[in-house]
């Protein structure tokens, strides 16, 4: 019980002193939430979105670690690269999906089995 | 507290309760809208760490670019005649486990690991020159490779979305 208290009183210090680790954890929160829509959407716009959820989380956190780990804009250039192959995904992702649905009238992930008709 | 952990902590909530949303809700329409404002506080979050380039090229990209896609894509791929946009769920339950591990891990290590977090130096005015220096000098490569891959996305999409008559005829 006093390991616990000692635990919350830290933890009430930290809360509202906003360092790395808050950055962290909001992207550790905004990457759960990705790969849970990525795990149990439907629809493959949404599974999508889910992607781009965890692509801004680890972005995030490469920005987070460049700015408080030296100063340096190594994790900044990085991300850039990340938002240009997000932007291109998206175009062919969506180009796919568009395709698939003149092809069977839907774009539920669960029914697009076949690889061939 | 000072300014800066009240903004964070209002940035962080736009952001985390705008992914629930995207996450959560039934209807399609609602989750694309609501992805809009989880990259507006991601924006919010970039000027924080003053990546003000970043924030401005996010702004831009996502919102100008990939969420209109998005929105396009939602609006090509319903049958506008029933106007219900909804969608189901599946595996919710192994997905919450999963999703809880693996969140719950991340968090407390970091939490753990970079709780005493330095104060960081103060940062330059503005990232641009420097970060278009790195991008001419020790980023070249990649950077002509990004735009190679962008040119191929470009034709790739347009080439996979344009609708074939020869093959529809087949």
């Amino acid at each position: 019980m006093e390991a616990f208290n000692t635990f919350f009183g830290e933890f009430l210090v930290w809360l509202p002193n906003v360092q790395l680790a808050h950055f962290l954890i909001v992207s550790a929160i905004l990457f759960a939430l990705g790969i849970y829509g990525i795990t149990t959407r439907r629809n493959a716009i949404l599974v999508l979105m889910g992607v781009e959820l965890v692509l801004n989380a680890a972005n995030i956190n490469l920005i987070a670690f460049s700015r408080y780990g030296g100063a340096n804009f190594d994790g900044q250039v990085a991300a850039i690269f990340v938002i240009i192959l997000a932007a291109a995904e998206a175009a062919i992702a969506l180009a796919i999906v568009l395709n698939i649905y003149h092809r069977f009238q839907t774009i539920n992930v669960d029914e697009i089995s076949t690889m061939k008709e | 507290m000072q300014y800066f952990d009240v903004v964070f902590y209002l940035f962080a909530f736009i952001t985390v309760a705008s992914a629930f949303v995207v996450v959560f809700s039934k209807n399609i329409i609602y989750a694309a809208f609501s992805l809009l404002f989880t990259f507006f506080g991601v924006a919010g979050l970039y000027v924080l760490l003053h990546a003000d380039f970043l924030a401005v090229t996010q702004v831009l990209i996502y919102v100008g670019g990939i969420l209109v896609l998005m929105l396009f894509g939602v609006m090509l791929t319903n049958k506008v005649v029933n106007v219900e946009l909804k969608t189901g769920t599946i595996n919710t339950v192994p997905a919450l486990v999963l999703v809880a591990v693996v969140g719950g891990t991340f968090a407390g290590l970091f939490y753990s690991t970079w709780k005493g977090s330095a104060a960081p130096p103060t940062a330059a005015a503005s990232t641009i020159t420097s970060l278009g220096e790195m991008l001419m000098t020790g980023y070249l490569l990649p950077f002509e490779v990004a735009s190679v891959v962008l040119l191929v996305a470009l034709i790739g999409a347009a080439m996979t979305a344009r609708r074939t008559r020869k093959l529809l005829e087949k």
